[in-house]
């Protein structure tokens, strides 16, 4: 059965590869003058590349972090990495002028589809750029800035100068330097005061050559009682060498605003992924992560919110899908900073034939923070005895005012709950899938239906895989 | 006795090496309505999830026919397709899964394809009114937080939409209040005439609403007495003692 199945769907559905393409590809491996030339292609201001530049120095001197899956980390070979491949002259705004090899990938990943029904607008990066970009014309006409980073860079270079490198400063860690260094793609969002963008807008990020290094940056500014949800894809062939996929993101959520960032992440099982994301929300403001987290090699991905106005709220859910070889050490960071700030936190992880989850999260209460709330619920399932679940919380609490709770659990799949599913027909594989999407559902149900139904689907196929 | 829609011939199972069931023979035919009554730890839950298949329990001896197939062939949902139904006592609880999704996923697992969606609809709407069930069940998650007469209920709603050719109803009555004992009862009995139907339970209240053609008793892993209608209303008024063996 489960041969049958894998040979039907195959083990990774985006495992699929095109021929390379590139009209611009720089040698492996990293150096100040790889640094200096990817900012002159881009013909960036000069205090961009001297950013850089110290970010490149940093992320020299800055040894590897000494924690999470340190077998790994220091596993990456980071001369075998190819940090800039251009593979179109520019950036469409129509599918038709995209080139045909890089359409019908995007195509095959549905997202021409996607836009026509049910998006604002779309960024679609291949390689180290944008390949295709559009944007409803309504909401260009209420203000809104949608580009992708580089052209965010060249059209509104003050804009960027003012929140660039503030919410992630290049020396958080050695990840977030090396994306400072060499960063190139990701979205550039500014919303107006005021303005609410009603349908999400979303940006999907696909490697597809060996050896490639991603580093997308994003930058998202709500101002004032403005409202932005988007929305964040990405896959990528399946290899038998290394990819390494090492974005930062930057959210800033002015006064009233809200801004919330949905990720499914689907890396083929060769991928490092290695992110920094992190959101300010001034006060009454509202900065919410619902972040999935299927696939890769190693994930090292800690959404954070800093709450640093009164009364702003943060709202983490996360799940973590952790197979074969895989590593998910995933989780959250909330620094309540301003008084009466609230955070909902919520993590769900589900480990499978050898695959191992962590769980790493950060509370931290200021001692000024006066009449803060947090919830905080960690569930971890296991499908079987091979696989792995940790789970390490951290709370720092300097304000006695704090009204705390925090809740972790670790499962296992019932005899009974297999049984009783499988006396209603459905075969193992089938129970399993119920079950998990059971499990997972407070993270699914907030996704558009879109995604919503894909990820299920996703997850019933990885079931089908499960069963000897 | 061989030539039923659900034959069994001296059946033994054990759990965890002790022999709960310890020859059981038993013949249901399509139509007929048949109930095993007995004190608690007679073996009779057993043998309902002895002949859906559940994988705690080793057959030792015996054999399990339905419609003609040997049972011991069929994985568990190999049985559910086949047209086994069982009802459990304590079903579980499947977090984050809609009822209306589960539904409409075993209906289709059950008939290989999947329902037209205002046909089932339709099918829904009447099963639901003849349980008294309100659509907001639908919405709920799998059992995840119901009392013991909504699991029931639901029970006996998944019994109607998969119109099993044979159902095995497990203490189904236990912990039912008049007005959802009368629901389910009513569930059971618009089944199709041609189901054959296993009611274990412990008490006569099912079997006035519910009339069987025939009444077995289960003393300790054994059919130890068969009869009509009437012997139900006996074990009611007399209780056990005159069946037990003489030591």
């Amino acid at each position: 059965m489960s041969d049958e199945a894998r040979d039907a769907v195959g083990e990774y559905r985006y495992g699929f590869h095109d021929p390379e393409i590139s009209t611009i590809r720089f040698d492996k491996g990293l150096s100040e003058q790889v640094v200096r030339d990817i900012s002159a292609l881009k013909d960036e201001p000069e205090w961009m590349t001297d950013l850089r530049v110290k970010a490149y120095h940093h992320f020299m001197d800055r040894p590897m972090p000494d924690w999470g899956n340190e077998a790994l980390l220091n596993s990456i070979d980071f001369d075998a990495v190819t940090y800039f491949l251009r593979s179109s002259k520019g950036t469409e705004r129509d599918w038709d002028d995209v080139p045909e090899d890089i359409k019908r990938t995007f195509d095959r990943l549905g997202i021409p589809d996607a836009e026509q029904k049910w998006l604002g607008g779309v960024t679609a990066q291949y390689e180290s750029e944008a390949v295709y970009h559009s944007i409803r014309e309504d909401l260009e006409e209420q203000g809104v800035l949608f580009f992708d980073m580089d052209s965010g860079l060249r059209t509104h270079p003050e804009l960027v100068k003012r929140f660039f490198n503030t919410v992630v400063p290049y020396t958080d860690n050695k990840f977030s330097a090396l994306n400072t260094a060499v960063w190139s793609g990701g979205s550039f969002i500014y919303v107006p005061k005021g303005v609410h963008v009603e349908m999400p807008v979303q940006a999907y990020f696909r490697i597809n050559a060996k050896n490639m290094g991603q580093f997308e940056r994003t930058l998202i500014i709500a101002d004032e009682g403005s409202s932005i949800h988007y929305v964040e894809g990405c896959t990528a062939p399946t290899y038998s060498t290394d990819s390494l996929h090492s974005a930062v993101v930057e959210l800033v959520a002015m006064e009233g605003a809200k801004i919330r960032y949905s990720t499914i992440q689907n890396w083929s099982s060769n991928v490092y992924n290695l992110v920094t994301k992190r959101g300010i929300a001034h006060a009454n403001a509202t900065v919410e992560w619902i972040d999935g987290n299927i696939g890769s090699k190693l994930t090292m991905k800690y959404p954070a919110v800093l709450l640093k106005g009164e009364g702003a709220h943060a709202e983490i859910i996360s799940v973590a899908y952790a197979g074969e070889g895989q590593h998910q050490d995933a989780g959250s960071k909330v620094h309540h900073l301003a008084p009466n700030t609230t955070s909902n936190i919520l993590s769900k992880s589900i480990s499978k034939n050898g695959g191992r989850s962590t769980y790493r999260g950060m509370l931290q209460v200021r001692p000024k923070a006066e009449g803060c709330r947090s919830k905080v619920v960690c569930d971890a399932l296991m499908l079987d005895a091979d696989s792995r679940s940790d789970t390490y919380p951290t709370m720092e609490v300097g304000n006695a005012s704090a009204d705390l709770e925090h809740e972790a659990s670790v499962s296992k799949i019932a005899g009974d709950q297999l049984f009783y599913l499988m006396s209603r027909g459905h075969s193992e594989a089938e129970a399993m899938g119920l079950i998990v999407n059971g499990f997972f559902d407070p993270f699914t149900r907030e996704l558009p239906m879109e995604y919503a139904s894909e990820l299920n689907k996703l997850l019933e196929i990885e079931m089908e895989g499960a069963i000897g | 006795m061989a030539g039923g829609l659900l034959d069994v011939q001296g059946l033994h199972a054990t759990v965890e090496e002790t022999e709960i069931l310890r020859g059981v023979d038993l013949s249901i035919k399509s139509g007929e309505v048949h109930a095993i009554m007995g004190l608690n730890g007679a073996g009779k839950s057993t043998l309902a999830s002895v002949i859906m298949g559940h994988p705690a329990y080793n057959v030792t001896a015996g054999s399990m026919q339905y419609d003609g197939q040997d049972l011991a062939d069929l994985e568990v949902h190999e049985r559910a397709r086949a047209g086994l139904f069982m009802s459990f006592q304590y079903p579980s609880s499947i977090p984050g899964v809609q009822v209306g999704t589960f539904l409409r996923k075993s209906v289709a697992a059950v008939r290989g394809e999947a329902p037209k969606a205002r046909e089932f609809r339709k099918e829904l709407q009447a099963a639901m009114s003849v349980l008294n069930m309100d659509r907001s069940f639908l919405g709920r998650h799998v059992n995840d937080g119901f009392s013991g007469g909504e699991k029931k209920r639901l029970e006996i709603l998944q019994m109607l939409l998969l119109q099993p050719r044979m159902a095995l109803l497990d203490e189904t009555d236990s912990g039912l209040d008049i007005d959802a004992l009368k629901a389910v009862a009513q569930g059971i009995n618009s089944l199709s005439e041609e189901s054959g139907v296993l009611l274990i339970t412990h008490y006569n209240r099912l079997l006035e609403l519910v009339v069987p053609d025939v009444v077995h008793v289960m003393i300790d892993g054994r059919i130890v007495q068969s009869g009509g209608p009437e012997l139900a209303q006996r074990l009611e008024a007399e209780g056990y003692e005159w069946l037990m063996p003489t030591a």
